[in-house]
């Protein structure tokens, strides 16, 4: 034992400051590499906002900020005259009646796996969950375009638009014609889209929160809906928000299945039965076909998005900041 | 320029295909697809030598062709005289398509309704929205039609299709022309968009009282009730390989720098009033003149053996007529 430390303390000071001076090495490697990824993201963001920006400059050029309120898009008209508001409106109804939809569907189906349902039959509802997931766009518009969309129009909307039928503001948010192709169909689709986000993510952080508390609150005499209610919902509130921006990230951008099914009409109806379009919905549309100022235009409508899921993202993130803020008080 | 269009993708298509590419190379307009393919096999059975035809759309084949990235470019638009003087180059119709209105309406069978182009551009307007409206009562005193609400499905993607079929409402209609004009993507009044023929077919067959409009070949392959129209002479005609080869025989080739003919509203009593051609473009001196040689092979054959290939395919031949003159525009313009 003697022998063996003196020759550890022999060498004690000399091999130590080597080793540590390695590991000196391998930490600062791997930071670099690590902060050379973080800030390739910066850089290839930027990139795509710089060649947007370039692309979009003729049209910035010629319509100006009016381009955010002109609703009509006459691409060959002489000059072209394009504005963005049908699309823009067309994103955000989409995406919100979708997320009004997705978001108390989604945490039901993850508070019902995880607090709720019996062993057996978890498996088969998550991965069920998880497969739509894995279904391409294009299915889904297809079968908007094949089987929701019929249904919807000869069954659902007809009802729908009987019922409100001269109720204020509601008569005219669900008024005729029924339409196979419509805004609210989108919505339906992108609602089923993105409920798989908004599902796993919060299954995953509901697994997270720390039996003992929620068996401290069932002890006290707590129901399911309050453990839920007052344990799990505000222990995991970060990451439930997390997986809600995910799925409006997905809503806002999705193309192919909207493309199919919103119907790409510019005009904006006040009915979410009419056909519209979305902002990713008419480049997708139009882009191959386009040229000159049309295309910069379309290129212009990507900057919007680009900018207003940012802005959405961003209301989101200040709004989980308040959130936290009154949590702490 | 309308035509002008672009692609992005298309320069890197090009570029990645060229490269390990059969002796002729082609892109261009996606709708002269199936038959450019069905004769590029024909005629390698046949000759041995291959052709690559890329179909990314008809700016994208504009823009090859000018480039020189390929040998021959394709186009549902025609390109101007003076644009083709500019760039240098040589333009002929290949092969010819028709549009024809397809209708989704209980009871009414193919080729009973008939309209004319002032009716349906008031249709695609907003102005006319009942079937039972008294302008196309007018125009079918025999045919039952119900009091519901048209439903108007056109092209939601820019389309040479969409182009046709504007330049003919605009031809027919004074109010459409100020309104709306021509053009691949126009600013529609009313009216559901669908993406590609597909779309338009598949919205037709499942919506009730609706109208659209798609190439020929998708109405008859996807038996869809389609109508007559009435023509440039005042006569009603129904959609049929004759009709739309009088429409291109009657047409005026003779007198277009560069074959530049808009197939629709053409004189002639027997002439469907929405018909198109699709177009090859080639530089009147190829960097490649052996390349261009064999391009210049292959389209003679595709004349001279391809026409019943293209009717089995449901497209239109282009007449004997029309095929001398481009025989002579190629010994006059195409150097070797």
């Amino acid at each position: 034992m003697a022998v063996q430390s003196d020759v550890i303390d022999d060498a004690g000071p000399y091999d130590r400051a080597k080793a540590l001076s390695a590991f000196k090495l391998g930490d600062l490697t791997f930071y670099w590499i690590t902060r050379l990824s973080a800030i390739s993201v910066l850089l290839i963001l930027g990139g795509i906002i710089v060649s947007l920006i370039v692309g979009a400059f003729p049209a910035m050029k010629e319509y100006g900020l009016s381009f955010l309120w002109t609703q009509r898009w006459a691409p060959s008209a002489d000059p072209p005259v394009l504005g963005a508001l049908g699309p823009m409106y067309g994103t955000l109804v989409t995406s919100f009646i979708a997320m009004l939809i997705a978001i108390p569907v989604g945490l039901g189906i993850a508070i019902f796996l995880t607090e709720l349902c019996p062993q057996w039959l978890r498996r088969p509802i998550g991965m069920a969950v998880e497969l739509l997931a894995g279904i391409p766009s294009i299915i889904y518009g297809m079968w908007g375009f094949f089987v929701l969309g019929p249904f919807l129009a000869n069954t659902f909307q007809p009802f729908m638009i009987k019922i409100f039928d001269g109720v204020p503001v509601l008569g005219a948010i669900f008024a005729g014609p029924p339409s196979y192709l419509s805004l609210f169909n989108a919505s339906l689709i992108l609602a089923i889209m993105v409920l798989p986000f908004i599902t796993s993510i919060s299954v995953d952080v509901f697994k997270t929160v720390p039996p003992v508390l929620k068996e401290a609150a069932y002890g006290v005499g707590c129901t399911t809906w309050e453990v839920v209610r007052s344990v799990v919902i505000p222990y995991t509130r970060v990451g439930i928000i997390g997986g809600v921006m995910l799925a409006l990230g997905r809503a806002l951008g999705e193309t192919m299945a909207v493309t199919f099914i919103i119907g790409n009409s510019f005009r904006i109806s006040s009915s979410i039965f009419a056909p519209g379009t979305t902002i990713s919905a008419a480049i997708a549309s139009e882009f191959a076909e386009s040229d000159g100022l049309h295309q910069s235009g379309l290129i212009l409508l990507g900057l919007l998005l680009f900018v207003l899921t940012f802005f959405v993202l961003a209301a989101a993130r200040l709004m989980l900041l308040r959130l936290e803020k009154k949590a702490g008080k | 320029m309308n035509f002008l269009k672009t692609i992005v993708a298309a320069g890197l298509v090009a570029a990645s295909t060229s490269a390990f590419a059969a002796d002729i190379t082609g892109a261009g307009a996606t709708f002269p697809f199936p038959i450019y393919s069905k004769w590029a096999d024909a005629y390698k059975k046949e000759t041995g030598n291959g052709l690559n035809y890329q179909s990314i759309g008809s700016g994208g084949g504009i823009k090859q062709i000018q480039a020189k990235t390929v040998t021959f470019g394709a186009s549902d638009a025609p390109l101007k005289a003076e644009q083709l003087e500019k760039d240098g180059l040589a333009q002929w119709p290949m092969v010819m398509g028709a549009i024809v209105p397809v209708v989704n309406i209980e009871g009414v069978k193919a080729g009973e309704l008939v309209f004319d182009g002032e009716t349906l551009a008031n249709i695609y307007l907003g102005k006319i929205t009942k079937w039972d409206d008294a302008a196309i009562k007018k125009l079918n005193p025999n045919v039952k039609l119900p009091s519901e609400a048209i439903t108007v499905v056109r092209r939601s993607d820019g389309s040479g299709t969409t182009f046709n079929f504007t330049n003919y409402l605009s031809k027919a209609s004074a109010d459409w022309k100020s309104k709306v004009g021509e053009g691949t993507a126009v600013e529609w009044p009313v009216g559901v968009g669908a993406k590609g023929n597909e779309g338009v077919s598949g919205n037709i067959s499942q919506t009730k009282n609706s109208i659209g409009y798609v190439e020929y070949a998708y109405a008859k392959q996807n038996k869809l009730t389609y109508t007559g129209l009435v023509n440039k002479a005042g006569k009603t005609v129904q959609p049929t390989v004759e009709a739309f080869q009088a429409a291109a025989s009657n047409a005026d080739w003779s007198k277009a720098p560069g074959y530049y003919v808009i197939l629709t509203d053409q004189p002639g009593d027997k002439s469907w009033p929405i018909t198109a051609a699709t177009f090859i473009l080639m530089h009147k001196e190829g960097t490649d003149k052996a390349a261009s040689q064999e391009a210049i092979k292959f389209f003679r054959w595709a004349f001279k053996n391809g026409g019943k290939m293209a009717e089995e395919l449901d497209y239109i031949p282009m007449p004997d007529s029309v095929v001398q003159q481009i025989e002579k525009t190629w010994a006059a313009e195409i150097k070797s």
